[in-house]
Formats: structure tokens, C-alpha cells, sequence
């Protein structure tokens, strides 16, 4: 038998026997991502249907000076609870999100017709309860424009007069560009389950093995040392490999129990979808295999080689890191970067965009060419005689 | 037959080897002897193409691993100090990898194995996982794991190393059968009791460099000493690092 499928068969028997590796690989990469998404996703959800849906219960301190204000706010579906004192602390405490105070002065103002104010305390810094503020300035500011255009007509002008300028939006997005602008972390999920799903191995079948003594030994079979190497390159890259496909398997349930269609937005993780991000990332689980195998070469320990795996596992997080902070216009050559490439990709499929056969060709050709230079280093490395021997 | 001829290798500012030659033949036990650092496993390591020599030569049936290293690996069995075993397979599976590895089809493999596991006496744990292993098991895997191929070479390093009694003698009439049946044996040592035993000649290696290359009798003869521990402190000029 082919000395590298020897080693390949090997290492993938070995691994399967390994309760460690199956739950990082099988379990943890490729279901942590779906988990967290969907999690994430419900509250994003939620939060967003709050907005419109459940009643607003707030604090009114001084109910009793504006009856008629009052009374608005409860037909725009303003809840009015008891009040409350010392508001200030309330809502630092987070005992209330927002708290309306209707000071003193408000009915004398209101009689004579100058502005009066109300007070709406609120902390700005908890970012939860952002919503429920936003919904009762709004509902305030349409009172006043009501009462406003009332006090207009009373004295005979069209209320047209205070509004010089009438905004008109026209929102070009789709209901499915709108999720990808929520998903949009979502190709990271991807390229930390391939990362994950082959980590263990790599580690394993090279530090692991130096550190386990039993690498000398395996050199001194008459087998080149790259035929070797390619077998545990191969094993490493099919277990990412299985851990990407369970990780679309599982977007793909995750995608039914999400309501996002509540929302007004469509996503399709259906199997063209996962076909297409499987061939996206099919050089990335050649790419990391190499590196992470290759990092490992240079650990003296298992958990030397962890260390630095965790380091490399940042490398993958740029291209979101960068796109989320400086979002650019995407281009044909952006294709042909590694992991830029992947992370586009995914990202215009999940706006409901498509991807064109030069992009695809791009990102399949440059992946490839990275993971072959990464396979020479680490071919290199598996040469050095330092290598096989154990400290 | 091996033939070492003026090996030399350097680690950084330490001469590990520092002009090794000599040769096992067929047939024979040939003992490493040597303390703690002496050179033993370094040249060992050329030997089985672990290492290349920084000069020097070594010939294994008249082929130098610097020319073609699959083709001498294919003609040796080697037992290197670190032996570890792949803990996740039986002690059957770890000896099946290296046949695959050694280019044999799976019934010589088979057979082989099943040959060795008799010779060896492991019958009782071969199919066990080699997690949890006593050292004695451990060894008797890692050498049926390195004869599976039937070399006609079989080079061992500290082979005893860690083995209780009955292991270490169970271990000495493996390697004398190997010599009975032709093979060339060389095993390095720091157990002056265990390389007078067994060898048919012996290389003693002090400071990098051969001390001494002789049949136990020659040794006593050029050293005058009757005892042959004697005769190996002397030509090594300390007793540090050995063992009796």
C-alpha cells in the first residue's frame, strides 16, 4: 500500500479513538459557531421586535400636570406605571430603563403657550435600554407636532408652514441584504471551524508525536519523510474538512428556528449555499493544516504547540476585524487574498448576492497556491534532522 | 555487515563523534560500549540516517545512506532510545503500521508479526491498546515493530534500559537467536555486565572517539587485567557514567 495512505488511514483510525480530538474537531468547531448564532441572533431578534411589539411600561413622575399629554402617550401605547423617586439612581440601578418627569412647571409653560418640557432620564450607556427610549422620544415628538399643527390652525396658518422640508426615504436593501448586514460574522464562524476542526490533529501528529518519543522511530522507516508528512497533512485536512460540513449542516437547521422572516428578512443556508461555501473553503483546510502543522514543527511540547496555535488562530479573524471596522466596495482582486477572498465571498451569498465563476476561480487558485508554499515550508521543516529528535 | 569509517559530528561547540570507525559483521553481537555521553546514540543516529555524519562514512552491505537512504533504512531494524509507541493502537496495530510502512503486503505482515509476537512471548497483551504498557511490554512492542520487515540488520539502542531481570534476560536470548540466525547485531550499552555477556566483539566509544575495538579476550590481553570490568575502566581512564 501507498506509504501515504498508510499514514493517512493511520492517523485518521488513531484520532477517531481520541475523545479529545473528536470533541474539538467533530463537536466543539463546527457546533460552537451554529450555537452561538443562533443564540445571538434571538436576542438580536427579540430586540427588535420589542420596538414595535410589546407594551412600553414607563415611570411618569408628575402625571397629574399634563392629563392630556398622558393620555396621548397611553393611546400611542405608552404603559403608565406608578412613579417613582429618586429616577436618577433607578435607572443607573437598572431598576427602570427610562423615566418621564413631568416637572412642576409644565402647566403654567403649557398654559401660556411657551415650550414646555418634559424630562426624559435615561443612561445612554446601557445600550439595552436604548429601544424604549428611542419609542418614547418619538412618541413625544409626535405629540408636540400634533399640538403644534392644533395651535397653527387655531390661529388660522396651514401647519405645511412648519415643516419647510418633508424627508422621503427610499431603503434600496432587500430583506435578504438586510440579514447579511446582520450575518455578517458569520464567514468567521466558518474559518474558525475549519481552524478548529484540524487543530488537535495537527498538534497531535506532530508535537504530540516528538513529545511521545515515537517520531524517530517513524523516520527510520524507509518511506521519504514528505510521504509521510502528506499523510498527516491529509488526515489533518479531512478532519477540517468534516468539521466544515457538519458546520453547515448545522447553519442549515439553525436557519429554520431562526424567525427572521419576523423581521422582514430572508436567508438562504440551503444546500447551494453550502456547496458553494464548501468549495470556498476547501483551500483553507489545505492552508491550515500546513500552518498549523508547521507551527507545531517548531513547538518542543504538546502544549508549547497549543500556545502558538492559539496565537495563529487570530490570523483568521482579520479580514473581518478589518471589513467591520473600514467597510470597502469589494473588488475582483480582493478575490485572490486568502481568506479576504473567503470572507467576501460568503458574505455577498449571504445578501443574497452570487458569486461569478472568475471570483470562485480566484479564490480556488490563490487559496491553493498559498497552501502549496505552506506545504513546501513544512516539508522543508519535516527534512531538518532536528525534528525527529525528542528532547 | 556495517562499517563505520571516521564519523564526525558537532553540536554547536560539542564534539559528540569526533572520529568513530569500525564495523559489525554478520553473525556477531557487536556491543557499543560507553558511559553516559560518550557518542553512542549520536552515531547510532548516522548509522540509521536519523543524522548525516559532518564527515565520514558509513556502508551497510556496501550502501551509503548519504546516497541512498530508503534503500539502507529497508536493510535495518532499528530500536532507537526513543521508542514510543502509539498508545491509541494495540500493540498488533502498532506492528501492522510499520509493515504497511515497509512496503510489505498484509499476509507477510501477518505472518511476521504473529513470529514475533511467539519469540517475544507477548501473546497475552498484543491485542491490547499499548496505553498503560509496563516497559517491558513497551519494548517487546517497539522491537517486533522494527523486526516486522525480517532485516538483516537490527541496531538497538540501550535496549535493556528500564527492564526488569526477567525481561532483561528474556531480551538477551532474543538477541543471541538473531545472531544464530545470521543477522547483524549492534546494540549500544552502559552495562559493562551486559555487553561482556553478550558480545562477540566489542567498541568501546570515550569522549566521542573509539577507545577500544576488540573481542572480550583481546581486551583482557591488551589491558592486563583478568576482570574485564576492569579492563573497560582502564581504557576509558574513569568509572563515571558506567554501570556494572
Amino acid at each position: 500500500m501507498n506509504a501515504t495512505l498508510t499514514v493517512f488511514l493511520k492517523e485518521v483510525r488513531e484520532n477517531l479513538r481520541d475523545r479529545r480530538t473528536i470533541t474539538s474537531a467533530l463537536v466543539m468547531g463546527p457546533l460552537l459557531g451554529p450555537f452561538l448564532f443562533v443564540m445571538l441572533m434571538n436576542v438580536i431578534i427579540q430586540k427588535q421586535l420589542d420596538k414595535a411589539e410589546t407594551p412600553l411600561k414607563v415611570p411618569v413622575i408628575g402625571a397629574q400636570r399634563a392629563p392630556n399629554l398622558v393620555h396621548a402617550l397611553e393611546q400611542y401605547g405608552l404603559v403608565v406605571e406608578p412613579a417613582i423617586e429618586h429616577p436618577e439612581a433607578a435607572v443607573k440601578q437598572q431598576l427602570a430603563d427610562v423615566v418621564l418627569r413631568i416637572p412642576a412647571s409644565y402647566p403654567k409653560a403649557w398654559n401660556k403657550g411657551d415650550p414646555a418640557q418634559v424630562e426624559v432620564i435615561y443612561d445612554a450607556s446601557r445600550r439595552d435600554a436604548n429601544t424604549p427610549v428611542k419609542r418614547v422620544r418619538t412618541m413625544l415628538e409626535r405629540y408636540s407636532r400634533t399640538q403644534g399643527a392644533i395651535r397653527l390652525l387655531a390661529r388660522g396658518l396651514s401647519p405645511a408652514v412648519a415643516t419647510p422640508v418633508v424627508v422621503a426615504t427610499r431603503d434600496q436593501s432587500t430583506p435578504q441584504s438586510r440579514a447579511g448586514q446582520l450575518f455578517a460574522f458569520m464567514p468567521y464562524f466558518f474559518v474558525v471551524g475549519v481552524f478548529i476542526g484540524g487543530m488537535y490533529l495537527a498538534i497531535d501528529l506532530t508535537a504530540g508525536e516528538r513529545e511521545r518519543k515515537s517520531l524517530e522511530p517513524l523516520f527510520v522507516n524507509p518511506v521519504a519523510r514528505w510521504r509521510i508528512l502528506l499523510g498527516k497533512l491529509g488526515a489533518t485536512a479531512a478532519f477540517a474538512t468534516a468539521s466544515l460540513v457538519l458546520s453547515l449542516v448545522a447553519f442549515h437547521l439553525a436557519g429554520y428556528i431562526l424567525p427572521t422572516d419576523k423581521l422582514g428578512m430572508a436567508i438562504d443556508l440551503g444546500p447551494a449555499f453550502a456547496g458553494t461555501v464548501l468549495l470556498l473553503m476547501l483551500p483553507l483546510a489545505g492552508l491550515f493544516a500546513s500552518l498549523q502543522t508547521l507551527v507545531s514543527a517548531f513547538a518542543k511540547s504538546y502544549r508549547e504547540a497549543q500556545t502558538y496555535l492559539s496565537i495563529l488562530m487570530l490570523l483568521p479573524m482579520l479580514p473581518s476585524m478589518i471589513l467591520s471596522f473600514m467597510p470597502v466596495k469589494s473588488a475582483d482582486w480582493m478575490y485572490a487574498v486568502p481568506l479576504l477572498g473567503q470572507q467576501l465571498g460568503i458574505t455577498e451569498l449571504l445578501r443574497g448576492g452570487s458569486v461569478t465563476g472568475v471570483q470562485v476561480g480566484l479564490v480556488l487558485v490563490s487559496g491553493f497556491l498559498t497552501a502549496l508554499v505552506a506545504v513546501l515550508a513544512t516539508v522543508r521543516v519535516y527534512a531538518s534532522e532536528r525534528l525527529a529528535i525528542s528532547a | 555487515m556495517i562499517e563505520v569509517k571516521d564519523l564526525h559530528k558537532t553540536f554547536g561547540e560539542v564534539k559528540a563523534v569526533d572520529g568513530v570507525s569500525f564495523s559489525a559483521r554478520d553473525g556477531e553481537i557487536t556491543g557499543l560500549l560507553g558511559p553516559n555521553g560518550a557518542g553512542k546514540t549520536t552515531t547510532l543516529r548516522m548509522l540509521y540516517t536519523l543524522m548525516s555524519p559532518d564527515r565520514g562514512q558509513v556502508l551497510v552491505d556496501g550502501v551509503d545512506p548519504a546516497v541512498d537512504p530508503v534503500a539502507v533504512r529497508k536493510r535495518l531494524g532499528v530500536l532507537p532510545d526513543a521508542h514510543g509507541l502509539y498508545k491509541r493502537l494495540t500493540a498488533r496495530e502498532n506492528i501492522d503500521y510499520f509493515g504497511r510502512l515497509q512496503g510489505m503486503d498484509e499476509a507477510a505482515i501477518a505472518q511476521q508479526r504473529e513470529a514475533l509476537i511467539e519469540a517475544l512471548g507477548m501473546g497475552d497483551f498484543a491485542a491490547r491498546r499499548t496505553e498503560g504498557f509496563s516497559q517491558g511490554q513497551r519494548v517487546k512492542t517497539a522491537i517486533a515493530r522494527a523486526l516486522v520487515h525480517g532485516p538483516d540488520h537490527v541496531i538497538l539502542d540501550e535496549p535493556t534500559n528500564g527492564l526488569d531481570v526477567m525481561a532483561t534476560r528474556a531480551m538477551r536470548a532474543f538477541m543471541r537467536k538473531l545472531r544464530d540466525e545470521g543477522k547483524c547485531v549492534l546494540f549500544s550499552s552502559h552495562i559493562m555486565q551486559e555487553v561482556a555477556a553478550l558480545c562477540d566483539r566489542i567498541v568501546v566509544i570515550a569522549h566521542g572517539r573509539v577507545a577500544a575495538d576488540a573481542s572480550p579476550d583481546q581486551l583482557r590481553e591488551q589491558t592486563g587485567e583478568s576482570n574485564l570490568e576492569d579492563a573497560f575502566v582502564k581504557i576509558i581512564g574513569t568509572e563515571e557514567g558506567l554501570a556494572a
